[in-house]
Formats: C-alpha cells, sequence, structure tokens
C-alpha cells in the first residue's frame, strides 16, 4: 500500500513536470497547436479539479458549474470592454462574484440532495446563459472579444505560452492542495458526510455548513480556470456557460476517477484527447468518445486512474517490488 | 441523584398512528437505563427524538437541566448527547483509527482546517487511541473500516460514540446481530463504563439488560408500561403478560 502510494505520488510528479517541459521538446512548427491543445487541457483540469471537491468528494453532483467558468470569462471580457487591463481586478472581480454567486446558488441548493440538486445547480447556470446571451451589448450569442489580456504586475496573459505557464503552476498548487485537503479534516468531512450525512451529524458538526463551504470554494477555483480561459482564446462566449460544458466537467471528472487526486486531470486529458484525435477521423467523433467512456466506466467505479492503478499494481508485482502481503493491501 | 434526562410528555405521530405516546422518562446521572419492549413498540422513535434526528409533536427533552427540544442533532451531540445507531453506521472509505479520531474532532472543534493531516491533531488521537483500547479495537486501527467483521464494526460504532467525550450515551441495539462472544464483550465493556457515563440502551439481548440496567422501562405500543429495578421487572405480572412471556414462548 505505502508503495503503491508513493509510486502514484512519482507519477504524478513526473507527469506534472513533464507537461511544464513539453514547449521546450516541441519545435517551431507544431508548436501553437499542440501548446494551445495542451493549455486547454490545463486549463479544463483546473475546473475539473474544482469540481472534484464538491462532486468526488463532498457526492453533490453539480451540472452547474460551467457557470462558474463563464462567470471567470466574463470577468475578463467585461474588464477588458471598459478598458480595465489589469489582472489583478479581473481575478479581484472572478473571486467576489464566484464567492458572491457560489454562496447564493450554493444556499439554495445545498437545502437539496440528489436529483434536486443536479436540478437547481442546472437551472442556475441556465439563468446565467440566458443573462449573458439577453446582453446584446456585450455580444449577446455572438460572445465578446477581448483587447486587453490581464496584466499581472507585469505578466502580462497575451501569449499561449504565458497562459500555459500559468494555468500549470495553479494546476499543480490545487492538485497539491486536493492531496493535502483529502486527509485533513474539511476533507475527510465532506467524504463522510457523502457516506452518511446523519452519522457526520451524531458526532457533532453540521454538514451542511461544510458543504456549502466547498461549493463556494470549488466555484472560486473554478472561476479562475475560466479567467485563464479567457485569456487563452482572447474571447468569452456564452456557449461556455452552457450545460453541456457543466456535463463535460462531470464526464471528465468521472472518467479520471471521482474523488482522486489526479483523476479530474486525467479526465481532461482524456476527454480533450479523445475528441481531438476522434474529429479528425470523422464527423461522428461523439459516438466514439462515448464507447471511449463505456469501455473506462465497464472497467472499474475509479475511472482511468482505477485502471492505471491496477495495471501498475500487477506490473510491480509480476516484477517482484512488491510482495504478495503488500498487493492485497 | 441528579437527573441527567429527562422528557416530559414526548408524543409523536405518524397520522394516527401513535408511536410515541405521552412517555415521561427520568434518567439519572452515571445509571443505565434499558429500554425494553416488543418490536414496533417505538423504541427506535424514541431514541431519535433525544438525539434530535425526530422532532416530537408534543412534549419536551430536557438535556442536564437544559430544555434541548428544537437543538438539532449536532448541537446535541455537542453537549454531550451522543448516540449510536442499531443499523452500523461507520464510514467505510475510512480508516478505523479515521473514523475515531474525526468523531474526536467533530465533538470538539470545528473542521475548517484545510492543510494538516486528520491524525496529526495529537489530543484528538490520543482520545480516539483510547476509546479504541476500550472496545478491543487497537490492532485493527489501520485497517479501512469496510475490511471490519459485522462484529468488529459494532464495536467501532461504540468506539465513536465514546471517542466525542459524551456525557450521555443513547445505544441503539448496541449488541444487534453479534456472536455470543462478541456480545459478552460488549457487556463487560458497558459494565466496566458503569458509573462513568450516563446511558439509555435499547436492547432485545435480555440476559444483557438484565445484567446491566439498574432501571428498565418497558415500553409497549408507543407507552411506558412499568419503570422499575431488574428484579422488578422480572417480577411484574403484566411485563411477564406482554413481553417477556412473549420471548418464552417465541424461544420454547
Amino acid at each position: 500500500m505505502r508503495f503503491a502510494m508513493r509510486f502514484s505520488v512519482f507519477c504524478s510528479v513526473v507527469g506534472l513536470l513533464f507537461i511544464a517541459a513539453i514547449p521546450l521538446l516541441l519545435d517551431a512548427e507544431n508548436n501553437t497547436f499542440w501548446m494551445l491543445f495542451i493549455a486547454r487541457v490545463l486549463i479544463y483540469a483546473i475546473a475539473a479539479t474544482a469540481l472534484n471537491i464538491v462532486l468526488g468528494l463532498g457526492g453533490l453532483v453539480s451540472l452547474g458549474h460551467a457557470l462558474f467558468l463563464g462567470i471567470g470569462m466574463y470577468s475578463v471580457a467585461l474588464s477588458s470592454y471598459y478598458g480595465i487591463e489589469s489582472g489583478w481586478v479581473h481575478l479581484l472581480f472572478t473571486c467576489f462574484l464566484c464567492l458572491g454567486i457560489g454562496l447564493m446558488t450554493g444556499l439554495a441548493s445545498i437545502r437539496t440532495s440528489g436529483i434536486a440538486f443536479i436540478m437547481i445547480t442546472l437551472a442556475f447556470a441556465q439563468m446565467g446563459y440566458f443573462v449573458i446571451v439577453s446582453l446584446k451589448q456585450f455580444g449577446g450569442d455572438d460572445g465578446l472579444s477581448i483587447a486587453h489580456h490581464s496584466d499581472f504586475s507585469g505578466l502580462v496573459l497575451d501569449s499561449v505560452a504565458s497562459v500555459y505557464y500559468v494555468a500549470w503552476l495553479v494546476l499543480v498548487a490545487s492538485v497539491y492542495w486536493i492531496f493535502k485537503l483529502r486527509s485533513a479534516p474539511f476533507g475527510v468531512v465532506l467524504r463522510a458526510g457523502r457516506l452518511n450525512p446523519k452519522r457526520v451529524m451524531s458526532v457533532g458538526l453540521s454538514v451542511r455548513h461544510y458543504q456549502l463551504a466547498a461549493y463556494v470554494i470549488s466555484a472560486v477555483l473554478c472561476g479562475v480556470a475560466g479567467l485563464l480561459m479567457a485569456n487563452l482564446n482572447a474571447y468569452a462566449s456564452p456557449s461556455s456557460m452552457s450545460w453541456m460544458v457543466s456535463g463535460e466537467l462531470i464526464v471528465m471528472v468521472v472518467l479520471g476517477g471521482l474523488g482522486t487526486v489526479v483523476g479530474p486531470v486525467l479526465g481532461a486529458g482524456a476527454y480533450l484527447g479523445i475528441e481531438e484525435v476522434f474529429k479528425s477521423y470523422t464527423e461522428h467523433w461523439m459516438a466514439l468518445l462515448g464507447l471511449a467512456i463505456l469501455a473506462v466506466a465497464l472497467a472499474g467505479k475509479a475511472g482511468i486512474l482505477g485502471v492505471l492503478r491496477t495495471l501498475s499494481s500487477k506490473c510491480l508485482h509480476a516484477s517482484g517490488v512488491v510482495g504478495v502481503t503488500e498487493q492485497q493491501k | 441523584m441528579k437527573s441527567i434526562l429527562t422528557t416530559e410528555r414526548l408524543t409523536k405521530k405518524y397520522g394516527a398512528l401513535v408511536v410515541t405516546d405521552n412517555i415521561s422518562i427520568d434518567i439519572k446521572q452515571g445509571e443505565i437505563h434499558a429500554i425494553i419492549g416488543p418490536n414496533g413498540a417505538g423504541k427506535t422513535t424514541l431514541i431519535n427524538q433525544l438525539s434530535g434526528e425526530l422532532e416530537p409533536q408534543e412534549g419536551e427533552v430536557y438535556f442536564n437541566g437544559n430544555n434541548v427540544t428544537a437543538l438539532s442533532i449536532s448541537k446535541r451531540a455537542r453537549a454531550g448527547l451522543v448516540r449510536s445507531y442499531q443499523i452500523t453506521s461507520v464510514f467505510d472509505e475510512l480508516s478505523v483509527l479515521e473514523n475515531v479520531v474525526f468523531s474526536s474532532l467533530a465533538s470538539r472543534k470545528h473542521a475548517y482546517r484545510f492543510w494538516g493531516s486528520l491524525l496529526s491533531y495529537k489530543q484528538e488521537v490520543a482520545s480516539a487511541l483510547s476509546a479504541l483500547e476500550l472496545t478491543g479495537l487497537a490492532a485493527q486501527m489501520e485497517l479501512p473500516a469496510h475490511q471490519l467483521g459485522y462484529g468488529q464494526r459494532r464495536q467501532l460504532e461504540l468506539a465513536m460514540a465514546l471517542a466525542t467525550n459524551p456525557k450521555f450515551l443513547l445505544l441503539d441495539e448496541p449488541m444487534a446481530g453479534m456472536s455470543v462472544q462478541e456480545s459478552n464483550v460488549v457487556v463487560e465493556l458497558l459494565r466496566s463504563l458503569k458509573r462513568r457515563y450516563s446511558v439509555l440502551l435499547v436492547e432485545h439481548d435480555m440476559n444483557a439488560v438484565f445484567e446491566l440496567a439498574d432501571r428498565i422501562s418497558v415500553l409497549v405500543y408507543g407507552r411506558i408500561l412499568v419503570t422499575g429495578t431488574p428484579d422488578e421487572i422480572k417480577a411484574n405480572e403484566e411485563v411477564r403478560a406482554v413481553y417477556l412471556g412473549e420471548e418464552e414462548v417465541a424461544t420454547s
């Protein structure tokens, strides 16, 4: 167990470092395409990691997280529209709005659970979507292009490389935090509350308060992903707030490994990777994507990460690195 | 002796069905008070009202002299009124130790702690270890809870309740489904806890009840038929008729 744990931590660290090194390995020709693609993966990975806090740890199926992605995007787009360049102001708007709207929608939705929770979060996200669509002065349906990228005291997110590395840093920090959070009291409350909320109350904690806090934290992190996304695309569009995006985020988390530390990152990479590969072969890539998701789902509950764990433990076992007794744990 | 938990005319109805009918009980500090009664007599419903999971339609619950009728489960637990469940409710995903440390932390502190591991809270770990020692689970503390056998899960359920530093324990059939050996362990445990905690014990195992209880209340159709010492209950004709007789018929 210990060894397997260390091994998976080692793999995650190597993987993340490798992603940081990719721009250096690419030749100039293919550079932009791949960097753009991986930057998108990194940003979705941040959003999926954020969703994993409520969905994976807390067991709350939020079908409205695209709302916060959209708030982050429009915080940049609207600031830019009014000529505000400061990234700090963009970040402040993002955090403040996600905090406020997260708190409001959270207060209404955390009171429910199951299907009702899904429907309420979905409803709030759709409200956000239609509000943006109806604001014709800000582009409405067509979206809003961004002239002023976020300028963090000299660090301007106007190139793919700058967004790439900032997204990488944010992702590494969030993944490391989730790693700590899982076994910290707050994470344990969420996990315990998912397993048996009544039991948590009977030892003295009010589960809902913690779920609400988790929802708000998750909203803010998702908003930060939106801020990066807006800078990457130089464009904010209401379609990124649609319920399809919320659904995609859920698929990423589940595909990668619900409630795990790096699962959502793997899920985001796999989802967007499969999309990218299949898209070049057929128009009906969605059907192939469905099959891929089905395959992972049938392989077990723990998603891609679960499959990798099983495989690696088998390999380690076969090569004799791990003894039989340790295997069984 | 001082009363620790009292109820006044507690009543709970589901439609026309009166599940808890005007129950007034008075449990003294340090006492083990058992509630017995046939299936469907309303024992678990009563416990649920005492722990705060159900709200009574009428009547009051007093704990340590304070009216707690309107308090939530978590607030009552914080005040020291702690329950264990008839259906084992441990957190399968967590280790045995984590389960107990979590209970201990939850009853003492808030959990808005986002960084340090749960197991780095020394005071809570210490009280968890002593609860595990008491319940005889210390050897299994590293195991994930889902790997425990049924009896051990029942022991863990008790350890979690003990680790919350309770003043009063509401035990809902702690020995349900246990083997004779396992339930003997629990009887011994409860005996050793006697006087340190006040206990309301709901239990079907009559031997255990008569061995442990200071006083027994017999609940029939939501009503307290009689309250008395084990000897008084044994000698009571009415009780023999509705409860013990039934048992004897069932077992013969």
